[in-house]
């Protein structure tokens, strides 16, 4: 079943995205119905107008998700599956022709061989205008001079149109017409022409971990790569030519033999440090331009302008070929399109760094599979799973074993045997160390609660101890003035800069993280409070006071309630920023959570986890303010109407 | 026994931001016996509030004194309740919550406590709202229950910032009745403050007229349509020449204040 929809997920995906338009284009035109409908009843910026209207949220929701799909190529491989295998020879015969091309204005501006005469022309003036003073003797300097100007002269034999020889024109020519009969053969089409079993046998796009099908699968994919076999085979005869004529030759020898001359002589001559240094570094200079020029790949002026004609029509050509399948490229996969390196094709574009929905899921459901030797979970801890906590490890935690050293008794002996028989005491120390079993509890276990659970816990910290104090912040001079300046100096400084310290005193483990997400949530939570305890109604706190009510009784049943939604909002607002500081913890240091396996993924490049723990953080993220919402709406019914 | 006196009240307001100053009263003086209904009626912004604010224990006074029963007025207190120009409900509080508040934070058992307010909320003509939070009520039936909740704490003196003011005519009457009753069979006394002439004329056995800028009391009354509202309908009152002729004069003297303000600006 699972490798079924494996094999298939491309299938799958497309009836997915059928399923995603329909549904899209249903909530439009949903939505438009009742938005004429309910214009009429609402004055715009009643609050009521913000409430409901779900089938936006599936509109807004289908958008996300057909953008995914699109842009990781997602809609192609399901409604063009063959499209990536053939694109792929398409690609085979870019990358054969890619020698050829390099020496052509195709795809930049000027001939390679322009461009080098230009290039070194310049560099040559450069170097003979900063001739170095007092470096050389006057007999170098000549010497050195000859060789610039010698190079100078290579330059203008390779530009000399009489200077290329008979053979390398007949190459070239021969090159040509290779290229025009190939062009033909594309121009023929792929008729009669089949795929060999082998390729039919590969598995289809995007199964394995090689993505893309490398053999042809279809009668044009078949076409394009025998182009592409005979185009290398040009391409190393092309790559051979060389434009040396016999004067060069000559030039080039002498050349050489003068650089070695002069190499010679600088060894033997002593001289001051700085100024060896600096002979050396001019003739490296002057050698290097010689050396770039000594292979014979500079042609004159139109020597291959027939080859630029012939290639330019076959490019021409193998696009027209393309026929559907340059608009399915163009349309369909955003980017670079399909590219072929060394002996694979790849993605070029978005979906390199965006993986297709299917990837993710087959990843989220490897990770969440609870079973650890069958390779679930992530580094030997689940994703989310339930496991039993013996009750005497709790009971072992909250009792120190302190409280048993004080207790009256002594802790037993060996006896004479050499046995030891535990007396009371022992057993007792025993059970404040967690070593009796008292029976286990269910109790979440992974790496998702790890991460919820120092949420969890800070914010109850944080809600415990920071409404109170926000609370009396807000009816106390006192307590506002002396508590103001060390929350206001703290919580300015974004949590993740206090990360480094508090890791360091409290540890990486769960009590570093944990302490920082309080110092979080604490802020926010003693800021709400006695926003809401302040902003507390002047004359519902006159009324109380001349009902009887004393400034407890006030502030327990006047000033809480008043603070409740200011509080409530404060929750949402700490759990949301807590969240998102706990992942960048996590990321920083420790061996669980959500954060740390995002962390991993980085490290290695894998994009799918990373999507699935973003997505994971953002679900429960959004989770946690959906069941805010709710509790806000419940339990402050009266907001916005005092 | 516990009589308000009143003596060289001054209050003066400073603004935060510029600093200038608010005479809101200067040199109040009177003596309110206990069970005297006393009505204050003035323009807006003459210091209504701010006396009743003081009288509550609200405010402190800049200078003067302030003494009920021989005590200095130094807080607010039980024995001095207070219904709100606007209701100062507790709007996370039902009905029922709201009006047994006091109650609830004597710690009166709750079933002496259901009593009463099942007691006040007859009265007030709002028997079967008990659960209904407040912010579901309409403005007259918000302004009903903090009547109730008051009352229900039993205070010597009452005071009213605009109670009625929310209400619609047939109610205003039967509440207007309702306050007399009360005043007689109770004893307490009551400061109302209104902004309806025939209101004040109505519940007050004492009237002042204030008058704005520094705020004093311009004009007292000495009337007996309060008692006459006892035995007859508040409306055949209303129709009397004598009541009229004091209305008449009343609203003339309000008008000239205020033109007097509109002339100074
Ligand atoms: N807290 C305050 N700070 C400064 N000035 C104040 C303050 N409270 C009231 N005042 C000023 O004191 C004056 C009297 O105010 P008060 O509220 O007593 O008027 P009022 O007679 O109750 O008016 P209304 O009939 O409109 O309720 C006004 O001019 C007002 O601007
Ligand atoms: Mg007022």
């Amino acid at each position: 079943m699972f490798e079924w929809m494996s094999y298939n997920r491309g299938g799958i995906a497309g009836v997915i995205i059928l399923g995603l338009v329909i549904t899209l284009l249903w909530s439009i035109y949903h939505g438009v119905k009742t938005a004429r409908r309910r214009e009429k009843e609402q004055v715009f910026g009643d609050p009521e107008r913000t409430m409901g209207g779900w089938y936006w949220a599936v509109c807004g929701v289908a958008t996300i998700l057909l953008l995914w799909f699109y842009y990781s190529w997602g809609m192609a491989r399901a409604y063009f599956p063959k499209a990536a295998n053939e694109l792929c020879q398409v690609a085979k015969v870019h990358e054969s022709l890619s020698p050829i091309v390099a020496q052509l204005p195709i795809g930049s501006r000027y001939f390679k061989s322009t461009d080098l005469v230009v290039r070194n022309v310049e560099q040559l003036d450069t170097i003979s205008a900063e001739f170095p003073a007092g470096v050389f003797s006057a007999q170098e300097e000549s010497q050195l001079r000859g060789i610039i100007a010698q190079t100078r002269s290579l330059i203008s034999i390779y530009s000399n149109p009489n200077s290329i020889d008979a053979a390398t024109r007949a190459n070239l020519s021969q090159i040509v017409g290779d290229i025009d009969a190939l062009t033909t053969r594309i121009q023929s089409g792929h008729a009669g022409l089949t795929p060999s079993d082998v390729a039919l046998a590969q598995a289809p796009w995007g199964v394995t971990h090689e993505e893309i099908p490398l053999l042809p699968m279809t009668p044009r994919g078949v076409l394009f790569d025998g182009i592409a076999q005979e185009l290398t085979g040009i391409s190393k005869e092309f790559l051979t030519l060389r434009n040396m004529p016999a004067e060069a030759s000559r030039l080039i020898e002498k050349t050489r033999k003068d650089i070695a001359s002069i190499k010679a002589n600088l060894e033997n001559t002593s001289a001051d440090e700085d100024i060896i240094k600096a002979r050396k570094d001019y003739l490296k200079s002057v050698e290097r331009v010689f050396k770039r020029l000594d292979d014979g790949t500079i042609f004159p002026a139109n020597t291959l302008d027939e080859v630029n004609t012939a290639v330019a029509i076959m490019i021409d050509e193998v696009d027209t070929a393309k026929g559907s399948l340059g608009i399915i490229d163009a349309v369909f996969m955003p980017g670079e399109g399909v590219v072929k390196t060394r002996t694979i094709c790849i993605e070029q574009g978005s979906s390199r760094w965006l993986p297709k929905p299917s990837d993710v899921v087959s990843k989220f459901s490897l990770l969440a599979n609870p079973n650890l030797e069958d390779g679930g979970g992530f580094k030997g801890t689940r994703l989310l799973w339930v496991k039993w906590l013996p009750i005497a490890d709790i009971v072992g935690f909250f009792i120190p074993d302190g409280l048993v050293d004080m207790l009256p008794g002594e802790y037993g002996q060996h006896d004479s045997d050499g046995q030891f028989m535990p007396t009371f005491k022992d057993n007792l120390l025993a059970f404040a160390q967690g070593e009796v079993y008292l029976g286990s509890i269910p109790m979440l276990d992974g790496h998702i609660w790890d991460s919820l659970f120092r949420v969890i816990v800070a914010m109850f910290f944080g809600i415990m101890l920071g409404v109170p104090l926000g609370i009396y912040m807000g009816v106390s001079r006192f307590f506002k003035s002396f508590f103001d300046p060390m929350i206001e100096l703290y919580r300015p400084v974004p949590p993740l800069a206090w990360a480094p310290l508090i890791l360091t005193i409290f540890g990486i483990q769960d009590d570093g993280k944990i302490f920082l997400l309080f110092m979080v949530a604490f802020a926010i939570m003693v800021i709400s409070a006695r926003t809401g305890a302040s902003g507390t109604q002047l004359s519902k706190i006159r009324a109380s006071h001349s009902l009887g009510a004393s400034n407890r009784q006030i502030l327990r049943h006047v000033i809480l309630p008043n603070a409740l939604p200011e509080i409530l909002t404060g929750i949402r607002i700490a759990i949301g920023v807590c969240w998102g500081t706990l992942v960048a913890a996590e990321m920083l240091a420790g061996t669980t959570g959500v954060g740390f396996i995002e962390n991993v993924a980085r490290t290695v490049s894998d994009y799918e986890l990373i999507w699935v723990t973003i997505l994971i953080m953002g679900l429960l993220g959004l989770m946690f303010d959906l069941l805010m919402r709710k509790l806000i709406s419940i339990l402050i019914p009266w907001r916005g109407k005092g | 026994m516990s009589d308000l006196v009143c003596n060289e009240l001054c209050m003066t307001f400073t603004a935060p931001g510029n600093g200038a100053k608010v005479e809101a009263l200067k040199n109040i003086n009177f003596t309110l016996k206990q069970g005297e209904l006393l009505s204050v009626l003035g323009p807006s912004g003459c210091g209504k509030t701010t006396l009743l604010n003081m009288v509550a224990g609200f405010l402190n006074p800049t200078s003067g004194d302030l003494m009920l029963g021989g005590n200095r007025i130094e807080g607010p207190g039980v024995e001095r309740g207070m219904v709100f120009q606007q209701g100062a409900l507790f709007e996370w509080l039902t009905v029922n919550k709201n009006v047994d508040f006091g109650l609830r934070m004597k710690n009166m058992p709750a079933a002496e406590r259901k009593q009463l307010v099942d007691k006040w909320l007859d009265i007030v003509g709002l028997a079967g709202f008990g659960d209904t939070p407040t912010y579901q009520l309409s403005g007259g039936m918000q302004q009903r229950v903090a009547l109730a909740r008051c009352l229900v704490n039993d205070p010597d003196l009452i005071l009213m910032d605009e109670p009625l003011g929310a209400l619609d005519a047939l109610t205003r009457e039967k509440m207007q009745s309702l306050i007399l009753e009360l005043w007689k069979e109770t004893g307490k006394t009551i400061i109302i403050i209104t902004h309806s002439v025939e209101e004040a004329l109505l519940l007050g056995q004492r009237l002042f007229v204030m008058a704005p800028r520094p705020g004093r009391i311009h004009k007292e009354y000495q009337l007996d349509f309060a008692e006459q509202g006892l035995k007859e309908s508040l409306r055949d009152i209303k129709q009397k020449n004598d009541f009229n002729k004091v209305r008449e004069e009343i609203l003339t003297m309000i008008w000239d204040m205020e033109e007097e303000i509109m002339g100074g600006v």
